[in-house]
């Protein structure tokens, strides 16, 4: 069974950055498995420009910032970034086992990052299960990977950043969006995408929600209906849209099945996502040989990931070398950019997600945590 | 309301504008971000130093009218797309509201197209007076609209006439 000093699982912007930050504190052993054939995660399909700090990529395309993380990581050969290795379980004996053109790898590490991104929520229906129903996610892989457009007429569910972001790539595409629509009464996404996408006439609806799908052999149209204040529905308001596809963007929650296995403890915390591994303030899980970092720690956006990234990998290098006093002050400049960028008010329900994890106010809620490791 | 229907209230944008005095005077850049986010590239985008410098990557831009002179550095770096240079007296009759722009095909010059306002809706017709598409643009284009001044204030879109 192969060893190494550092695992790192997913090769979205937080993997990416571990890996190079890893080796930069000098780490050699570095193994980074990503479950696609290309690097790069999330950004791959991030074709408009990236918000965030000005010293991390903002201003520049998602796709273009992949291409300059894969460049950086070709100079560095002692980083075995596998393509197309999917991590199939962390065992109690703390190895990793994973699958690598067609067969099954051990792998031991002393201490493994993960950084596995989020899967998109689904949103219940009557007819949810139509051809033309997609989640934002494979609407974007479709048409900025592949090309493909999806439908002709869209009606997009939910105004958050991913919604509001996926709407004006299909208006980039030519392809007809009806509406926005949003349960809440507020657009929850900046309001600098929800003006692009409204002064080109698409009407964003709040206090809407889809009330069933129709159509015999695919989604001929959706049934949209109002909501009162307490996202009661109100009779009477329902309206049909005549539309080909319907676009699902009501959030993502984080991928956390490897750190259950890995028998960190869990907790719920809505402001994250979801179940997410508790950890302290250098993104150690209570399982102290792993790390978690990224949209798998709390649902934030891609400078925090690469940020997070980052300071996983300091973490676990100064635990590689203890008492190195630059890697002590590498986790301090981290963490200070992390607090930066997290101090307004996009950032606000952040914090208060990181204060109820770090303190483990919801550990009774830890559906997960099996008994092993405690 | 700007959190309900993605157009800012008029109030909110007269905040952000400049001077009659100084709209008159020439070209000069309007910022219609309104919301604190983490966000900074418009700052470090200008070569005059007129966006006043962030504390926190948080904090609104505040443009300095008095050093900004319209240049249009900053529109495509911003990923918002919210940045716009207005022309209030491009020409005796015209004025120029010039708009970051991402679908193609790109208009062609002297094409006559229609201006529409914050809410998508169509204020009248414009002429595509210039299309600014170079590299360092980053594949964002910087369409300069022609409209009668009265619209300056209102044109910040258009859309081709064949669609
Ligand atoms: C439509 C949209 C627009 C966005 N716009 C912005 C923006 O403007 N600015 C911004 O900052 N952020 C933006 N984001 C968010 C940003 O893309 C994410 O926050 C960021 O990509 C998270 O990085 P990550 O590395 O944690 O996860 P990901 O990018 O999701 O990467 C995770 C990787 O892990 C791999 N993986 C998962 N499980 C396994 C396994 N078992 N074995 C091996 N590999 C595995 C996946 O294949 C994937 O490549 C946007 C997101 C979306 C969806
Ligand atoms: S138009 Fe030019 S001078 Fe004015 S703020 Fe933008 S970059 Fe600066
Ligand atoms: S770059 Fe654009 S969106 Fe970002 S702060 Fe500046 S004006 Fe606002």
């Amino acid at each position: 069974m192969e060893k190494c000093e550092l695992a790192i699982v997913g090769g979205g912007p937080a993997g990416l950055a571990a890996a190079l930050k890893a080796r930069e504190l000098g780490l050699k052993e570095i193994y980074l498995l990503e479950r696609d054939n290309f690097l790069g995660g999330q950004l791959v399909k991030q074709t408009h420009q990236f918000f965030g700090s000005h010293k991390q990529f903002a201003g520049i395309r998602g796709i273009d910032i992949a291409e300059i993380f894969k460049d950086k990581l070709e100079d560095q050969p002692e980083i075995q970034a596998l393509k197309g290795a999917v991590a199939q379980g962390y065992y109690e004996d703390d190895v990793l086992g994973y699958s690598y053109r067609g067969k099954f790898f051990k792998l031991k590490p002393e201490k493994t990052i993960l950084a596995t991104g989020a899967s998109e929520k689904m949103l219940s229906f009557p007819n949810n299960d139509l051809p033309g129903i997609y989640g934002a996610g494979a609407v974007q892989t479709l048409m900025n990977q592949y090309g493909i457009i999806p439908g002709e007429k869209i009606l997009m569910i939910g105004a958050g950043n991913i919604g509001l972001i996926v709407a004006y790539q299909l208006l980039q595409a030519g392809i007809e969006v009806e509406a926005v629509i949003e349960a809440t009464g507020i657009i929850g996404g900046y309001a600098v995408h929800a003006s692009k996408i409204r002064r080109a006439g698409i009407p964003i609806l709040t206090y809407h929600t889809i009330k069933e799908a129709r159509g015999d052999e695919e989604v001929e149209s959706a049934v949209i209906q109002k909501l009162n204040e307490n996202w009661q529905p109100v009779p009477g308001t329902e309206q049909e849209m005549e539309i080909d596809t319907i676009c699902l963007a009501v959030g993502l929650t984080p991928k956390v099945d490897l750190a259950i296995q890995a028998g960190c403890q869990m907790a719920y915390v809505a402001e994250l996502g979801g179940d997410v591994p508790v950890r302290d303030e250098n993104l150690q899980t209570s399982n102290s040989r792993v790390y978690i970092a990224g949209d798998s720690a709390g649902i934030e956006e891609a400078t925090a990931a690469i940020l997070e990234g980052e300071l996983a990998a300091a973490s676990a290098a100064g635990e590689i070398f203890p008492g190195n006093s630059a890697i002590a002050q590498e986790r301090r400049e981290i963490k200070e950019k992390l607090a930066d960028l997290r101090r307004g008010p996009v950032g606000e329900h952040i914090r208060r997600g990181l204060a109820r994890v770090r303190r483990n106010q919801n550990a009774g809620r830890d559906r997960y945590t099996r008994s092993w490791k405690n | 309301m700007l959190e309900e229907t993605g157009i800012p209230e008029a109030g909110k944008i007269e905040e952000k504008l400049p001077s009659r005095e100084r709209l008159e005077q020439g070209p000069v850049a309007v910022f219609e971000c309104f919301t604190e986010i983490p966000c900074d590239p418009c700052y470090y985008s200008c070569p005059l130093e007129a966006i006043a410098e962030f504390q926190d990557i948080n904090d609104l831009p505040e443009l300095d009218f008095e050093k900004c002179t319209g240049c249009g550095q900053c529109i495509t770096n911003c990923p918002g797309l919210a940045i716009f240079v207005l022309d209030y007296n491009y020409s005796e009759e015209e004025g120029v509201v010039r708009i970051p722009y991402e679908y193609s095909p790109l208009p062609e010059e002297g094409e006559i197209v229609l201006a529409l306002d914050r809410g998508g809706e169509v204020a009248g017709e414009a002429r595509v007076e210039r299309v600014q598409y170079a590299e360092k643009q980053d594949r964002t284009a910087v369409i300069w609209l022609a409209v009668p001044k009265e619209q300056v204030l209102i044109v910040r879109n258009f859309k081709r006439m064949e669609d």
